[in-house]
């Protein structure tokens, strides 16, 4: 992808756009509980703002640390102090991003999207859950996929971001007429049909936020 | 909602304090990373048994540290698993060297959390996945059924033989056999209300139930109009007997276990149309338990859980035990 040379991945950077998700997230909580209550036990909700409020609270703690420290301060911290399997997957994605190689130089937008593919897999690794099996996977695989196609093409950068957020907010809806098999909307059965899965919408809302902050940039 | 609540950020805690100060003979509460000890030291040699999942399903797992049974319990935020590092430092406190042994209900944020805190422990370690709900399909595709009620046999049941020296290979293998070996179902008649919530889980009519609910008001096979006792119990352990397909003759652990809104007198009526409806089959019961021991909040409902008991099992269930919510023979 031709970029400039920005910061894209930094202490700063990954406070400031926690700060922005926890906005959206707060304003569409409403609707991600409810959703979670069809299908789920509701817990989902409380987790991700349980976790992005940690997070910002990190903030004086790590706000001069390099990448590397900061990303393990942050996954320790959303791993101890979420819970659910929201802290265990999203605790892997920071744990997993901190161990990219070569941190400690300039992260241009090709190393950024190399560390978010890296935490991704190990979500999925860690998850074991694949596409079609109405997770949050359906939303973060796509677009880690995508992400891995752009960033060794010659695709203006505002285009690649906007066909990211097009390809979230597809997969995000998609995960309506599927039959879950994995987490706890699989014991529903036939009864999960119809439903938008949760994790898959609060995953496409963060997906959202940050590609819209990177294309206003 | 109504509840006894002081700070809804407060309430895992001051619960924690409150079990912690009521129980001092027999537990000891650790926070900073949340788990429940025995006031004593694991006796060297003996396997260590850590269980835990998300609280709101008192006594479990909580009320089962103590001798014969849990050597630690995680509690999570109510309905969400614990954490790694929770399990970590449990594992640290109370591995006598003889290893340690997870027992972990079958749901997904649980397996993961539990993955990551045995692999952050040093120690020799093993986990055994309870998933005894018959409500829910199984298949090697899906998360699979849920664990549910029998998670409390089993710890009863491996707890002792780990008392007695079991080594952690045996310990495993007794678990998985009453694992297998046990079938549960479990009915609604209302919701729960998560604290943070603070609004029903699930709405549903005065006149409704759900049949195969989960422990954390999760939706089971199907929403019907509530029925006689005779009715319900026999559909329910219609759906154990298909899943366990015990013999005729064969001896049974027979456990009526409340949701935590349903008085025990209810629950003791369903014990006496269970045992009707299971002797017309020709089924034996030979051990009970009835009492709130899996509960999901204020929820109002029952599950039953039928465990097929060979000697090992009936030998095991019979050894003293001294938990803050089991307790015989000592």
């Amino acid at each position: 992808m031709i970029t400039e040379t920005k910061e894209y991945m930094s202490v700063n950077f990954l406070i400031s756009q926690a700060k922005n998700i926890q906005i959206v997230i707060n304003e569409n909580a409403g609707e991600i509980e409810a959703l979670d209550q069809n299908i789920g036990d509701g817990d989902h909700i409380f987790n991700v703002q349980r976790g992005l409020k940690l997070v910002v609270e990190l903030e004086n703690d790590i706000k001069n640390l390099p990448l590397q420290k900061g990303l393990n301060m942050i996954a320790m911290k959303v791993l101890s102090g979420i819970g659910g399997s929201s802290g265990a997957l999203f605790g892997t994605f920071f744990m997993s991003m901190a161990k990219t190689p070569d941190l400690d130089k300039n992260i241009d937008f090709n190393k950024a999207c190399e560390m978010v593919i890296t935490g991704i897999n190990a979500m999925k690794e860690r998850g074991k859950a694949d596409v079609g099996e109405k997770t949050m996977m359906d939303v973060l695989i796509p677009v880690s996929e995508k992400l891995n196609e752009l960033k060794n093409s010659n695709t203006d950068m505002n285009e690649g971001l906007s066909e990211i957020i097009k390809i979230a907010e597809d997969r995000m809806l998609a995960t309506k007429d599927m039959l879950a098999t994995k987490g706890r909307a699989s014991f529903l059965g036939e009864r999960a049909k119809g439903h938008i899965d949760p994790g898959a919408r609060s995953s496409q809302l963060i997906i959202d936020t940050i590609c819209k902050s990177l294309i206003n940039k | 909602m109504k509840k006894f609540i002081n700070n809804v950020d407060d309430f895992l805690k001051e619960s924690l304090n409150g079990f912690g100060k009521a129980h001092g003979d027999i537990i000891k509460v650790n926070f900073e990373p949340n788990f429940i000890s025995r006031k004593t030291k694991t006796k060297e040699g003996k396997v260590s048994l850590i269980s835990g999942g998300g609280s709101g399903h008192e006594p479990m797992h909580g009320g089962f540290v103590g001798h014969g049974m849990l050597d630690a319990a995680c509690p999570g935020f109510v309905f969400s698993a614990p954490t790694p590092d929770q399990m970590q430092a449990a594992a640290e406190n109370v591995d006598s060297g003889a290893g340690v042994l997870f027992i972990v209900k079958n749901y997904s944020g649980d397996i993961m959390n539990f993955q990551m805190g045995a692999e952050m422990y040093s120690g020799k370690n093993d986990s055994i996945i309870t998933n005894d709900d018959v409500a829910v399909e199984d298949s090697t595709f899906t998360t699979g059924r849920r664990g549910v009620a029998a998670t409390v046999l089993v710890e009863k049941i491996v707890g002792s033989l780990a008392e007695n020296g079991g080594s952690l290979e045996e310990c495993k293998k007794l678990g998985e056999k009453v694992n297998k070996n046990s079938g549960t179902m479990g009915v609604a008649f209302t919701s729960c209300t998560v604290p943070a919530a603070g609004k029903p889980t699930f709405d549903i009519g005065n006149d409704e139930m759900e049949f195969g609910v989960g422990i954390h008001g999760e939706p089971g096979r199907k929403r019907e109009k509530i029925q006689p006792s005779k009715t319900i119990v026999n559909n329910m352990l219609e759906a154990i007997l298909d899943d366990l397909k015990p013999q005729k003759n064969e001896k049974t652990l027979l456990f009526v276990n409340g949701m935590g809104g349903t008085p025990l007198t209810e629950l003791y009526l369903v014990y006496d149309d269970a045992c009707e409806i299971l002797k017309s089959k020709g089924i034996e019961i030979t051990r009970s338990l009835v009492g709130n021991y899996c509960t999901s909040l204020e929820m109002q409902g029952a599950s039953i859980t039928l465990l097929k008991c060979d000697e090992e099992i009936l030998k095991n269930w019979d050894a003293p035990v001294h938990t803050a919510a089991m307790r015989w023979g000592m």
